[in-house]
């Protein structure tokens, strides 16, 4: 019995230079002591080079009067009354917009492109691949300035307009389309539009219980369709048409009226839009083929014909494959937005990163926050991410 | 009527002789069989062929005549593109690329210096050729002459001057002191015992003098060998020093996408092994930087690098304006890197980690000698993947002010020497073919090495 606590106390007894436990402690004591003292020294030096350079810090400036003026805006902002902190919500506004825009574009355009290149047409796959390789393999900012500045940029000045169908011009300070105007019983229609999609939610979830039940099968798709387009346009006939639209008129010298889309903001839509289309294509092509095709002849076997066979059987099992690195190239869209810089356009980078930080010189500050919004906006994703994975990872006996 | 053969059957409309075998119809097989089952099976497929043709028809031709059939090929000014002073209509002036491809390479590096430049890209071709090419020998010292010598002489080489030879000189002697120090070792190898250990210094003793710690010295001797050539190259004709401010063009390009590989990869290692590691603040900092660097655009790396680090250190030491970029563009990259090798980490096999260390291998031992090498090898296509997208983001520097490739590209645009209306479609075409043949030779690279590591698994 003596000897049992003698070699329970043995491990103890070696060194400790070759005990994992206390080594671990050292590094982690070490990698602290070396970070802390990273930290410590550029915080120093940059309070003594801020004194020095006598620029101030804090977020002081946020209240202060911009004085300048920005082209696009989606919030009212003007050089004389406006203040940095509205300069930067103009900024992320412009920001929001171009990516969204982009993100349901450049999905249509890559499923499209995707799918293409995996169609038994030749000449369109062989489009396809030609389209992907291409865009890939370009950089993005090569691509915006070839948009910007040889195409959008050579078009004939605002006298000459090319003249599109439907009272859209086209010249070099932009796209002029009729700008729609909302008379207040609008909000009906919208109010209607909501109501619209609600009941198309509450149908589906009834015919998909009803199906589960009796097995009869309703068009869902057609009649959720017909409710969220129709139910608008009869509540927008019934409110007495409250839509106008002020139509641009070519006059001698100028357009007047009329919605002006900037060629920045053009140029940077489409550059984006195609550049991720080119990568979606091949993450939906990748899904795709990812299905394996015993699936799609066993649901050819049970009878299914082309159509369901796609909808219920490939598509849903491709989507848990797409989804994921779908998600991560709206993230690189939203990203590679700032881009804009390149070109002007106003978004965050370029209006509080170039501008606001220029006049202020309060480049810790600027950046720190533009560096969070970008990755407020990541982390937001894939928090969602992770949810959406959790839920359709396959659940395993 | 039961004997009756067929030869001599009675029967005028009996055949006599087996048939030919015929050609499968036309609308089965063959050329128009293809194009009908795979151009025009329905309405909608034949619709989008059409659309298609109609593409490729108008586009095709047109762009053939502007880049090849009317494009002018030579010339020294704008004169040479105008079509009122040609008299014909002119395509793609392409003896604009001409007369600007050295200013395209170099930017505006002083040119009796450029040679310079060339040892560098024919040492940077070496080095990429040695660690890309899968049969090349000697791999260890071709990882250390890619990511140790090649770095080293770049700086001494492109920027040179007095700091550079003091630097040279420098490693001259340090080479020379370990050349002497693993001589001493091969014929006393007892000297070694506080490194390698009794067991293993018995190994080596084994061996006859000239082979004791044989490979150490292949490194330092090749080490002594280029830095002695540079010296003599500096000796000779002198190294000036070049200003970075005169760096530009595929010159600086090339030097961005070098500096984000060989500093990201042992960099992504390192985070890699942090985050998978179970020690929990080196797991923490390691998941806070990569989930940091991947959350943000690079443009807001540069823009931080390029105004915030000459805050962060004492304003004597504030770094180069082109070494601003680079280490922003190496840390976004390491992020990347970093999250690839991952991947490699946790593909490994649970029973590789286990018979390493029921071998007693302790950690770095293991994951030097049985899990990196195996885990990189996978990670290639991924690593090169990154790469492609490294490369194609050096044009963002652009915005900070540095000379790249495009920014030489967009700063000659606006040389009335060469401003014609097609001046602009000619440049981008030829940037667009310059990133194009390097990015899509890149990923052919990576699609190949993933087709050989693909045939090892299916065995």
């Amino acid at each position: 019995m003596s000897t049992i606590p003698t070699e329970t106390v043995q491990p103890g007894k070696a060194s400790l230079f070759y005990d994992p436990r206390i080594r671990g402690y050292v590094y982690q004591f070490a990698l602290i002591a070396v970070v802390g003292f990273l930290i410590w020294s550029a915080a120093s030096n940059a309070i003594e080079n801020l004194r020095a350079q006598k620029i101030a810090s804090g977020l002081g400036f946020w209240h202060n009067a911009a004085g300048f003026d920005v082209n696009q805006k989606l919030i009212p902002f003007s050089a004389s009354g406006s203040t940095y902190g509205q300069a930067f919500y103009v900024g992320l506004l412009n920001t929001l917009l171009v990516a969204s825009i982009g993100i349901v574009l450049s999905t249509f355009l890559g499923f499209f492109v995707g799918v293409s290149r995996l169609s038994s047409n030749w000449v369109l796959s062989k489009l396809a691949m030609i389209y992907v390789e291409v865009i890939r393999n370009l950089p993005l900012l090569l691509q915006l300035f070839f948009w910007y500045n040889a195409v959008l940029k050579p078009l004939p000045g605002a006298r000459n307009s090319i003249a599109l169908p439907g009272s859209i011009f086209l010249n070099n300070r932009g796209i002029i389309m009729p700008n729609p105007q909302f008379a207040p019983a609008f909000e009906f229609v919208v109010i209607a539009f909501f109501v619209a999609i609600v009941a198309a939610i509450v149908f589906y979830t009834w015919s998909k219980k009803q199906q589960e039940r009796t097995g009869t099968q309703y068009p869902n798709g057609s009649i959720s369709l017909a409710l969220i387009i129709g139910l608008p346009l009869v509540v927008y006939f019934i409110a007495g048409q409250p839509l106008t639209f002020d139509l641009p008129q070519q006059g001698t010298f100028n357009l007047t009226g009329g919605l002006q889309i900037y060629p920045e903001f053009v140029a940077l839509l489409i550059g984006l839009t195609t550049y991720t289309a080119g990568f979606i294509a091949e993450v939906v092509r990748a899904g795709i083929l990812a299905v394996s095709k015993g699936q799609t002849e066993a649901a050819n076997a049970l009878g299914l014909r082309a159509g369901p066979t796609l909808k219920l059987v490939v598509i849903p099992q491709a989507m848990r494959v797409i989804i994921p690195p779908l998600t991560s190239n709206y993230l690189n869209l939203t990203k590679n937005s700032s881009l804009a810089v390149a070109i002007g356009y106003p978004d965050l980078v370029q209006v509080f990163t170039g501008t606001v930080l220029n006049q202020t010189g309060q480049a810790l500050e600027v950046v720190a926050i533009t560096m969070a919004v970008y990755l407020t906006i990541s982390l937001v994703t894939s928090l969602f991410m992770n949810i959406y994975n959790k839920r359709m990872a396959l659940v395993e006996r | 009527m039961t004997d009756a053969t067929l030869e001599n059957a009675p029967y005028a409309f009996v055949r006599k002789e087996t048939l030919q075998q015929e050609a499968a119809p036309l609308s089965v097989a063959g050329p128009i069989a293809w194009v009908r089952n795979n151009l025009f099976s329905g309405p909608v497929n034949s619709l989008m062929t059409l659309v298609c043709l109609y593409i490729v028809v108008t586009a095709v031709p047109d762009l053939v005549r502007f880049y090849f059939i009317d494009a002018v090929w030579s010339g020294t000014n704008r004169d040479a593109c105008l079509p009122e002073k040609v008299g014909r209509p002119v395509g793609a002036c392409w003896a604009y690329v001409a007369d600007r491809l050295q200013y395209f390479i170099y930017g505006s590096y002083p040119i009796p210096q450029r040679w310079r430049v060339n040892i560098v890209f024919a040492m940077f071709a070496l080095g990429v050729v040695w660690m890309l090419w899968d049969r090349a020998p000697l791999k260890k010292v071709g990882a250390f002459f890619f990511f140790v010598i090649l770095p080293i002489s770049a700086y001494l080489l492109l920027l040179g001057g007095d700091g550079a030879e003091t630097f040279l000189r420098f490693l001259i002697l340090l080479t020379f002191g370990l050349a002497v120090l693993y001589l001493v070792l091969s014929f006393v190898p007892s000297l070694a015992r506080f490194w390698t250990g009794p067991a293993l210094l018995a190994v080596e003793e084994a061996a006859p003098p000239w082979q004791r710690f044989y490979r150490p010295k292949r490194l330092i001797l090749m080490a002594m060998i280029v830095f002695g050539l540079i010296a003599v190259l500096a000796q000779a004709v002198g190294l000036p020093r070049v200003d970075t401010g005169l760096w530009g063009g595929m010159m600086v390009t090339f030097l961005i996408a070098a500096v984000g590989i060989v500093f990201s990869l042992p960099l992504g290692v390192v985070l890699a092994l942090g985050r998978r590691s179970k020690l929990p603040i080196i797991q923490l900092l390691s998941v806070i930087f990569i989930e940091f660097v991947r959350g943000v655009p690079l443009i807001t790396v540069l823009f931080m690098a390029n105004t915030m680090l000459p805050l962060f250190v004492p304003q004597e030491y504030s770094p180069d304006r082109l070494l601003r970029p680079l280490i922003g563009v190496a840390l976004f990259a390491a992020a990347y890197m970093a999250e690839v090798i991952r991947g490699g980490l946790q593909a490994m096999p649970k029973g590789q980690y286990e018979g390493a260390m029921s071998l007693g291998l302790g950690y770095w031992q293991m994951m030097r000698l049985i899990i990196l090498p195996q885990a990189l090898r996978i990670v290639i296509p991924g690593i090169v993947n990154t790469f492609i997208g490294l490369f194609k983001d050096t044009t963002l520097v652009t915005i900070v002010g540095i000379f790249d490739f495009l920014r030489t590209i967009e700063a000659t645009l606006v040389d009335p020497t060469w401003a014609t209306p097609t001046t602009r479609a000619t440049g981008y075409a030829f940037a667009a073919m310059f990133y194009f043949l390097c990015c899509w030779g890149m990923s052919r690279y990576s699609i190949a090495v993933e087709r050989r590591l693909a045939a090892g698994q299916k065995r």
